[in-house]
């Protein structure tokens, strides 16, 4: 098998001990330390955030731009709207600048 | 109760669960058709990007997959970064197990798999609702979901590249960063998000800049993560109202 095949495979049932671990453990406690559970509620902004910052610093004003107003649009709208808006202002301004 | 109410309870809630999953694949649908196009532009084959919405079923880490895909990086660490990508995940089946103790340890260990952040949503809004979760409710409403998931994977493996010729032009190549923003302001009204935000971002570009890909995201998200368990705890939510916001919001 490829080495892509045993990535998709092994990404795939790590994900699926995600989905499963939360219950299989936590049914055995009653409560979690405090700071486990501060801890694991920043995982996904913290991991999300690291996946943006390079990428925004690497930008111009066209990429800064979009990410500026798919962050303020996503204050008040859904997030799907926000990245609508985000990447409308993206496309544009490439259109404008290029 | 006779045969025939209990089916047609039945159909009920298989149809009841079908409408609340309307939405939730309508929405999700464009980033499947991204995440194909994506995968396939990153050196993915047409069955492997299909495979993987198959197997792993969760947008944002299948994206963080292909990216570093196309960085030639360890294995282990793609692995390690889907995983990464997907923890929030243990909260979701935390809360909702507590509403299922009606099912058997079997059908929860297959339910679970379909347990994306919309599908817990909606799962929650049911109980919220003050009605109970149903096995057939929950397959009408997540079976759809992933079977478009990975139907618009397909279409946009298979299409994506004659639909999106210049991928610069389009934003191609940076609408994941704005997808990804958009993901961790969701997230905004969790307990220190602000100081978790500024430090991982500062972090990760810091190791971007000196250690290097893909490095930059564990170093960055674990510096994020050990100053929210550090800061003084606050009055912290009960851990299912926690997930309910995220996912809701």
């Amino acid at each position: 098998m490829s080495v892509n095949l045993w990535i998709i495979l092994l990404g795939g049932l790590a994900t699926y001990l995600t989905r499963i671990g939360g219950h299989i453990v936590l049914s055995r406690f009653d409560s979690i330390h405090p700071r486990v559970q501060a801890g694991l509620e920043a995982v996904p902004a913290a991991v999300l955030t690291t996946l943006v910052a390079p990428a925004a610093m690497n930008g111009g004003p066209a990429e800064w731009s979009a990410l500026l107003v798919a962050a303020l649009v996503c204050l008040r709208a859904p997030m799907f709207i926000g990245f609508v808006a985000g990447a409308a202002v993206l496309i544009a301004m490439r259109h404008w600048l290029a | 109760m006779s045969a025939t109410s209990v089916s047609s309870d039945r159909v009920d809630h298989l149809w009841k669960g079908v409408r609340a999953g309307v939405p939730i694949f309508v929405a999700s649908a464009p980033f499947a058709v991204l995440f194909g196009a994506m995968a396939v532009e990153n050196g993915l084959t047409v069955a492997q990007a299909v495979l993987m919405s198959a197997a792993v079923y969760g947008g944002a880490s299948q994206m963080v997959g292909i990216e570093l895909f196309g960085q030639h990086v360890a294995p282990w660490l793609i692995v390690f970064s889907i995983f990464a990508v997907n923890f929030r995940h243990v909260l979701y089946s935390a809360a909702i197990g507590q509403h299922v103790p009606h099912w058997s340890p079997l059908r929860k260990a297959v339910a679970f798999f379909f347990l994306v952040d919309p599908v817990f949503a909606e799962s929650e809004r049911r109980v919220e609702n003050g009605k109970r979760i149903t096995i057939i409710w929950y397959a009408g409403m997540a079976l759809p979901m992933y079977c478009s998931w990975i139907l618009m994977t397909w279409i946009g493996a298979e299409f994506g590249s004659q639909v999106m010729p210049d991928a610069h032009a389009i934003g191609l190549d940076f609408l994941l960063s704005i997808y990804f923003l958009g993901l961790v302001m969701g997230f905004r009204k969790r307990p220190r998000w602000l100081p978790v935000v500024l430090v991982s971002a500062v972090v990760s570009v810091i190791a971007y800049r000196t250690i290097g890909s893909p490095w930059h995201v564990s170093i960055g998200a674990l510096a994020g993560i050990l100053l929210a368990a550090a800061l003084p705890p606050r009055a912290a939510l009960p851990l299912e109202a926690a997930a309910v916001e995220e996912a809701t919001s």
